[in-house]
């Protein structure tokens, strides 16, 4: 039964080494056998699933905007643009004026070469707080201080797409995606907001976003295998990719009015704090499937599971063990992206739903194939480290 | 029998619970005692050594046991302690909170202290710094130093210690973090969600580093030869700000489950507003229309007029800019009766607690009213002709205060109010 208050989603936009764009996205994954993009050389050992080629003007009209943000605000702006387009939201000053936004981040980046030049020279010197105030004082750029604050990536949207009803930035790798996404769902339901621009994005391509995951080990590294197939191989199971996601969140009814497409209805959204050292993740994950009240009969799930040797073995197993779940472990084609992981999960899901069809295994020798049409999609982000969620996407 | 909704027909939002850290120390007893005598707590920076620093000045929290050991480990005992005074002020278990947990804290990086050590560990190599870095990284044997680098670490450590339930948030709107915080209690109580709240703001972020990027956006106080005298909120020769740490916490409940288990009600928190603005990364829009929008839309989710707010608790951070336009707002909004309307800024005390400063200064703004004491606005010896406002000039006033506004502005367009009651309206 829907309801004018339901949530759904009325745009999409996704970037990723696949591609740009919900088509895209869609076209590509929806083939049999679509091999990853891969770059194994620039950071051996480790692999990362690079940016395509981005023509930034297309989302960021001005050259000083650009000039303002590094790539991964860029890449954010850019994807929030694509999604505001494809709900026919984008250059509508008056619903822009009135969107909120929740944005799922981490931090930008640093100046690498600063850096390095700054550890050289250690190497020689005792007195390194001094080092650092004489070489931060000189050769930082101070607009950088801009690129690398979390809470800019929704400012840029601000400024570059004119989003201005409220800007709430939520911290903590997948958990932030999760709380972005249900934080925004729910104020939704509860009548306080009647379209919502969410999402958020993660640029893998610096070496300290892959040192954020490789002070615990946790990065795959060796000859490329799928996320489900990383169990045992050298390294810690999760290989990354660039790529940002937002959703356009909105009223049902809000959304017919004005006549817009919807994708997809988006249905229970739960989350939970595992505390994994005392071994509470199974159970966890376990517990947020009965939470999202699965349906009756075969269902999809897209899992935005990290490879990460503990919590994908977790998830696989509770998987697993429901033989009703088709999984499709979409990192294995796009790596893991982080804060932005759980909204591409639910826009993937979204994007099923809205073509009635599933996707084909990304990985035959663990995936199983899904036959019919997908009329509830389960989507999944059960964090490398710490935190979980999930959500039911639905026909609308 | 009270009123147990507000004016929309929604919970309403009680106050059961308080706790601050700041630069003038650790608890409500001893902040209140120094706010209200005018005391500031901004010093010389100890911390790490000032040379060719402009800025060499700041409100740092120096006498916690973290206060040397890093960002996270600091931002994170800043909000244990704040948040357990809270939780027990209000009664509760504080190893059992029971409700979610919103946190605004200071986006983390891996510390110098750990980046130099990492790549020292390993000198054999001959490879780039990053690579080192990297291989030094996967060998390592414990968490600790990830676990600096993740943002929602310090959030989920709160969430063990203080038994807060679900996934916590951890969220930036930079210098308006606290408010939002806060924000999202009231409202995920308004909407059902629980019946209590906790919401923290901490910030123990005042590393070299930072004082240097805000440094070189020339944001920064460089009055150095008189530290307690560098922040002038609303005078004529207020030239930045001065970077500080802190925490504030406050316990939220709906006012039905705070009376229902007999919980001594501190304080309202009727209403919340913001909008962004979309005009310049760090500067706000000339005709302050944004935060005009966020005042009025926290009055009107109180469900007050502009005629109802005794007073304001402002940002006045001390910034040239911030000042002038927070000006023009309130003016804008209040017309003829700002020149009337107490208006301080606890900032000329303890300085810019950045992530922390709307949660402490709504703490701050809570005690006001309970004490009917408003504390004042310190160096103000040079009045700007073009702010007349009543800053409550260096020395406290008693006053009956039945309702308070605190403002909160940020960097990337932020702009968030709260407005806070003594009793429910």
């Amino acid at each position: 039964m829907s309801s004018p208050h339901d949530v759904v989603i009325s745009g999409i936009g996704l970037v990723s080494s696949l591609g740009e764009g919900s088509d895209a996205h869609w076209h590509k994954l929806a083939q049999p056998g679509l091999e990853p993009v891969l770059e194994t050389a620039r950071f051996a050992p480790y692999t990362v699933h690079p940016l395509p080629d981005i023509d930034w003007n297309l989302q960021i009209a001005k050259r000083g905007d650009q000039r303002q943000m590094e790539t991964w605000q860029r890449l954010g702006t850019y994807a929030a643009g694509l999604a505001l387009d494809d709900a026919g939201i984008k250059g509508n000053d008056e619903l822009c004026a009135t969107m909120d936004m929740v944005v799922a981040a981490g931090g930008g980046e640093r100046d690498e070469a600063v850096d390095a030049a700054i550890l050289a020279a250690s190497e020689s010197r005792n007195d390194r707080d001094v080092l650092l105030n004489e070489k931060l004082t000189t050769e930082l750029r101070p607009t950088l201080f801009l690129a690398q604050l979390s809470n800019l990536l929704a400012g840029n949207i601000s400024i570059v797409h004119k989003v201005t009803g409220s800007s709430r930035t939520f911290m903590g790798e997948e958990g932030a995606g999760v709380a972005a996404v249900e934080t925004a769902a729910a104020r939704i339901r509860s009548g306080q907001s009647t379209h919502i621009l969410v999402g958020g994005a993660f640029q893998t391509e610096h070496s300290d976003m892959l040192l954020g995951y490789e002070l615990a080990g946790y990065l795959h590294r060796g000859p490329w295998k799928p996320v489900w197939q990383r169990q045992g191989a050298e390294g810690g199971g999760v290989v990354t990719g660039s790529g940002g996601a937002f959703l356009v969140l909105e009223q049902r009814e809000h959304a017919t009015s004005r006549g817009r497409k919807i994708y997809a209805e988006l249905g229970p959204i739960v989350s939970g704090r595992a505390r994994r050292r005392q071994g509470e993740l199974d159970a966890e994950i376990a517990t947020l499937l009965k939470q999202v009240a699965l349906p009756n009969g075969k269902l999809l799930a897209i899992s935005g599971a990290s490879g990460a040797h503990a919590a994908t073995t977790a998830e696989k197993a509770v998987l697993d063990a429901n033989s009703a779940i088709a999984a499709r472990g979409f990192s294995t084609l796009t790596g893991h992206m982080k804060e932005a992981q759980f909204p591409f999960a639910v826009a993937l899901a979204a994007l099923a739903v809205d073509h009635k069809a599933a996707y084909p295994v990304f990985d035959a020798t663990a995936e199983n194939p899904f036959e019919g049409v997908p009329a509830t999609v389960l989507a999944t982000a059960i964090g490398y480290h710490q935190f979980e969620g999930m959500a039911l996407v639905t026909a609308a | 029998m009270a009123n147990l909704n507000d004016h929309m027909g929604r919970p309403i939002v009680a106050v059961t619970g308080i706790g601050v850290v700041t630069s003038l120390g650790v608890g409500k007893t001893d902040n209140w005692a120094a706010l209200t005598s005018g005391k500031s707590g901004i010093h010389p920076i100890t911390r790490f050594p000032i040379d060719q620093l402009n800025t060499r000045i700041s409100g740092m929290v120096d006498f916690l046991a973290s206060s040397s050991k890093g960002a996270s480990p600091l931002t994170y005992e800043l909000a244990e302690l704040a948040g357990l005074e809270a939780v027990a002020e209000a009664g509760l278990d504080s190893s059992d909170f029971g409700g979610p947990l919103f946190l605004a804290s200071p986006p983390v990086e891996l510390d110098w202290a750990e980046r130099f050590s990492l790549y020292n560990s390993d000198k054999d190599k001959d490879d780039t710094a990053a690579e080192r870095l990297l291989r030094v990284a996967r060998s390592l044997k414990e968490l600790d130093i990830f676990e600096t680098t993740q943002f929602g670490s310090i959030a989920d450590r709160l969430a063990d210690r203080l038994g807060t339930r679900g996934l916590p948030i951890t969220l930036s709107t930079a210098c308006a973090s606290g408010a939002t915080a806060i924000q999202l209690g009231v409202e995920a109580i308004r909407r059902g969600e629980c019946d209590r709240a906790l919401s923290i703001g901490a910030d123990g972020s005042a590393t070299a580093e930072a004082l240097i990027r805000f440094s070189l956006l020339s944001a920064l106080s460089t009055h150095n030869d008189i530290p307690e005298k560098a922040s002038k909120p609303f005078s004529r020769d207020r030239d930045g700000f001065v970077l500080a740490e802190g925490s504030g916490a406050l316990v939220l409940e709906s006012l039905e489950a705070a009376l229902a288990r007999g919980a001594t009600v501190l304080g309202i928190l009727g209403g919340c507003g913001e909008k962004a603005d979309d005009f310049h990364r760090t500067r706000s829009k000339p005709d302050a229309s944004p935060a005009i929008a966020a005042v009025r839309a926290a009055l009107a989710d109180a469900g007050l007029g502009e005629d109802e707010i005794d007073y304001v608790n402002a940002h006045g951070t001390s910034t040239p800019e911030n000042d002038k336009m927070e000006h023009l707002a309130l003016s804008t909004v209040f017309g003829e009766r700002i020149s009337s309307m107490p208006v301080s800024s606890n900032k000329s005390m303890i300085g810019h607690t950045l992530s922390a400063a709307g949660a402490v200064e709504a703490a701050f703004s809570l005690m006001t009213m309970r004490e009917s004491v408003i504390p004042p606005t310190i160096n103000y010896d040079n009045p700007d002709p073009a702010i007349v406002l009543d800053v409550v000039p260096n020395k406290k006033r008693n006053a009956e205060v039945r309702t308070v506004l605190s403002n909160s502005f940020g960097f990337g367009g932020q702009n968030t109010c709260l407005v806070m009651a003594r009793e429910p309206v």
